[in-house]
């Protein structure tokens, strides 16, 4: 039982290399929001037609979603873009 | 096999010790290696436990008295699918079990976050390792499952009476698992505090725990709830118990923090709040453990000894002083996002649901630990009753309730009072209409929090339908479906939505099954001899005979209740006592089953509109005469001979049965309490049950023209 808990968890030490690349953790939490983000819009929406919503607040919280999302997407872009360059 | 038990928990402790510096030593530089490794270490721990709950529960099974614990806590009279539960009875088995499930969920989490929340997770590894090291720590040198008997008894002492019940096979386990869930979000909530991560994404990824967690011990709360109406011979399925409240306390504020972490998720708010919250939860989840183990506050349900509390408190504290700091140095991180932009908006009825579940939370903590808290500043320990909570539990939840109702029908960000008249003004008509009708009914008018309650309940339940009813139309209007496909496609694309709408209305039949029930019982307590009547409320219940079975653990007497309502016959009830024998080899042996644990099996009708519930004491001190004479008589008696005598001392009771008391309950909807908790629990599964990553769902490119405006399926 003690050879096989040593195996395994020695198993990962045993690898190549110091440290690994660092994650791209802002782009992971940006994915994070932007699921989010979507599922506010949705949730907006659905909100509006089961009648929560006036259509004037709706279409100022749904304006408002939107651009929130695509600065989202740009910032996504942008990451992706350097990730790409390198 | 006790050297394979003893040596996998000292291997366990060893491993928690190495995984949690092996996962601080990668978070800090950023090995991954290291992280990798102390990730695994869970794994092993996992594994490592298993073999030794595997161990134990066998010889559990096999009646392996050379193991002291089963010895103690198990015989070979105790039927099998009671030994398989035997083990969570005592200290350290429990104990086992904890640690054993919280490695399970922990290797759960982190297998599922290994590619994602690389910075948290490992801080959030050695926070779950952490713990785990305590309590293999505990398992190990205080309270170790794997001592030997010596010398090993033929026989062992029997499981505690009062725990041989279904309900107690999953009970313990599904507590546990609730409080060690909530040790996950804990951990994170940790992990993403020290990194400084404070965004949704541990949010995301642990949130499946919680609503585990919640959802777990919840059903756990109402098993034990329903056990105490069913076995416990008090009449009564909750007593504000301290074991009671500390199951309750958790969960109160896990509610408020499943509530609550939706406003950080969509809206980047209430960061602060949310990580104290779930701080707190965890920090309450151990605290339960406490209680029970430690039995420093007397509970019915405290089988635990006293040698844990100085541990537990110590732990308690780190965790208590640990969260103060972490949320106290972490404020700039924990920097709210968004604004409140209208009070009239979901997110202001969050704010009140999340105020009254931690009032709630608090007004229990203090009546809990007011004997600890007046012994420290008058000297002397006084408690609270059952009167002291419901003074202050009931108002508030009936808030609670009413929020539950509102909660639904208001927008995020902002509604209008237009609108939320038009969607209030159903279930306003619904819930007035109840209480009318309701006026009208015999004897409600004079309970006025149970008819605010009920109509509440009808408030509440005319609101879910309204939101399905709408839904369903709004998905019509684009899809075309018909009503039934559209109403399941609904649900399962909005399952936490609905899912959390089917929980709303679940949680008003339970509070309509408490109201009901404490405020419309009818107690009545009776001596009967058999051929004697008594009355409760329109039910006439008839003692027609005694009766009496013997088994080689216990003796029981009971009596045969005939029940009949306007001379027409309704049911036949058979509460029961039974007798265990004590250990003491001083007792005779007739006398020995009379001086140890008795229970009481519960003669119990139980029905939509009310349960009838009966409960015996036999009268042993009409026959104590008999006892002696037998025990003077034959006092080396064993085996046959004993059972001969207790034969002969059983048909004597059933062939002249002295006078027994009764106590009769006549309990209006207490049936509602558990169907209530079954469709809380069927919601709670659905929204739990995976759905797939809503950005996933839609085309994943051109983005930007994802958002251009065109009407979705709800």
């Amino acid at each position: 039982m003690l050879a096989a808990v040593v195996a395994i968890i020695a198993g990962p030490l045993r690898r190549a290399g110091a440290a690994s690349a660092p994650e791209p953790s802002q782009r992971a939490a940006l994915e994070v929001a932007k699921d989010v983000k979507y599922r506010e819009i949705h949730d907006a929406e659905l909100d509006f037609r089961t009648g929560k919503l006036s259509e004037p607040d709706y279409r100022e919280v749904d304006r408002a979603l939107r651009s929130e999302a695509i600065e989202l997407l740009r910032r996504l872009d942008a990451i992706a873009t350097k990730e790409g360059r390198r | 096999m006790l050297n394979v038990g003893r040596s996998a928990l000292t291997l366990a402790l060893l491993i928690a010790v190495y995984g949690v510096a092996a996962s601080l030593y990668g978070a800090r530089t950023g090995r991954r290696q290291w992280v990798d490794s102390g990730r695994r270490a869970v794994y092993s721990l996992a594994a490592v436990l298993t073999v030794a709950f595997v161990v134990l529960e066998a010889a559990f099974l096999r009646s392996d008295f050379s193991f002291q614990l089963v010895a103690s806590h198990s015989s070979t009279t105790t039927p099998s699918f009671y030994k398989g539960a035997a083990m969570w009875s005592s200290q350290e088995g429990s104990l086992l079990l904890w640690v054993w499930l919280l490695s399970m969920w922990s290797s759960l989490v982190l297998f599922l976050t290994r590619r994602r929340l690389r910075e948290v997770a490992p801080c959030a590894a050695a926070v779950l390792l952490g713990l785990a090291a305590f309590f293999a720590a505990l398992v190990v040198f205080l309270a170790n499952p794997f001592q030997l008997a010596t010398p090993v008894p033929a026989e062992g002492s029997g499981l505690q009476p009062l725990l041989r019940h279904p309900s107690m096979m999953i009970h313990p386990p599904l507590l546990y698992s609730g409080y060690t869930l909530f040790t996950v979000p804990f951990a994170f909530a940790a992990g993403a505090l020290i990194t400084r991560r404070a965004d949704a994404e541990w949010i995301r990824a642990t949130r499946g725990f919680a609503l585990a967690a919640w959802l777990f011990l919840g059903v756990g709360i109402l098993i034990g709830a329903r056990w105490s109406w069913s076995e416990l011979g008090w009449g009564g399925y909750w007593a504000w118990d301290p074991v009671e409240n500390a199951s309750l306390m958790p969960w109160l504020t896990g509610t408020a923090f499943i509530h609550s972490i939706m406003m950080q998720e969509k809206r980047g708010m209430m960061k602060v709040w949310n990580a104290s919250l779930v701080l707190a939860t965890g920090v309450l989840a151990v605290l339960g453990t406490f209680l029970v183990r430690s039995g420093i506050l007397e509970s019915i349900h405290a089988f635990g000894g006293s040698t844990l509390g100085l541990p537990f408190l110590g732990l308690i504290a780190v965790m208590m002083f640990g969260s103060v700091a972490l949320v106290s140095s972490r404020r700039a991180a924990l920097r709210s996002e968004g604004r409140l932009e209208s009070l009239f908006s979901r997110e202001s009825m969050f704010v009140l649901n999340n105020a009254v579940l931690v009032g709630l939370c608090f007004v229990i903590f203090w009546g809990t630990f007011f004997p600890l808290i007046s012994e420290a500043v008058t000297g002397q320990r006084a408690s609270v009753g059952p009167p002291w909570f419901d003074r202050y539990t009931v108002p508030l939840a009936l808030v609670l309730v009413l929020l539950s109702g509102l909660g639904p029908v208001i927008a995020w960000r902002r509604a209008t009072a237009r609108n939320a008249r038009r969607s209030l003004r159903g279930p306003l008509a619904v819930a007035a209409l109840a209480a009318v009708g309701l006026t009208a009914a015999a004897g409600v008018a004079a309970r006025p929090l149970a008819l605010a309650m009920f109509s509440g309940a009808a408030f509440v339940a005319a609101v879910v339908v309204q939101e399905f009813w709408r839904g369903m139309r709004a998905r019509q209007a684009v899809s075309h479906e018909s009503a039934a496909v559209a109403l399941v496609a609904l649900a399962r694309r909005n399952r936490r939505r609905y899912g959390g709408y089917v929980v709303h209305l679940g949680m008003a039949v339970l509070f309509v099954g408490i109201a009901a029930s404490a405020s419309f019982q009818t107690i009545h307590d009776v001596r009967l001899s058999p051929g004697q009547s008594a009355r409760i409320e329109s039910y006439d219940i008839h003692y027609v005979r005694a009766t009496s079975a013997l088994s080689n653990e216990k003796v029981t007497l009971g009596a045969i209740l005939d029940v009949s309502r306007d001379g027409r016959h309704v049911a036949t009830l058979a509460p029961t006592r039974g007798y265990y024998q004590s250990q003491d080899p001083q007792l005779g042996p007739v006398g020995r089953y009379f001086d140890g644990e008795a229970t009481s099996e519960v003669g119990l009708r139980a029905g939509l509109r009310r349960d009838l519930w009966t409960a015996v004491q036999p009268d042993i001190g009409a026959m104590q005469k008999m006892i002696d004479g037998l025990d003077r008589r034959f006092p080396l008696a064993t085996g046959r001979s004993q059972g001969l005598l207790l034969a002969a001392l059983a048909a004597r009771y059933e062939a002249q049965p002295p006078p027994a008391s009764f106590r009769l309950i006549a309990s209006p909807l207490v049936e509602w309490i558990w169907l209530g908790g079954g469709i809380v629990g069927l919601g709670g599964l659905f929204a739990l049950w995976p759905g797939a990553s809503f950005s996933r769902r839609r085309a994943p490119a051109p983005a930007r023209a994802r958002l251009g405006r065109q009407p979705s399926r709800a």
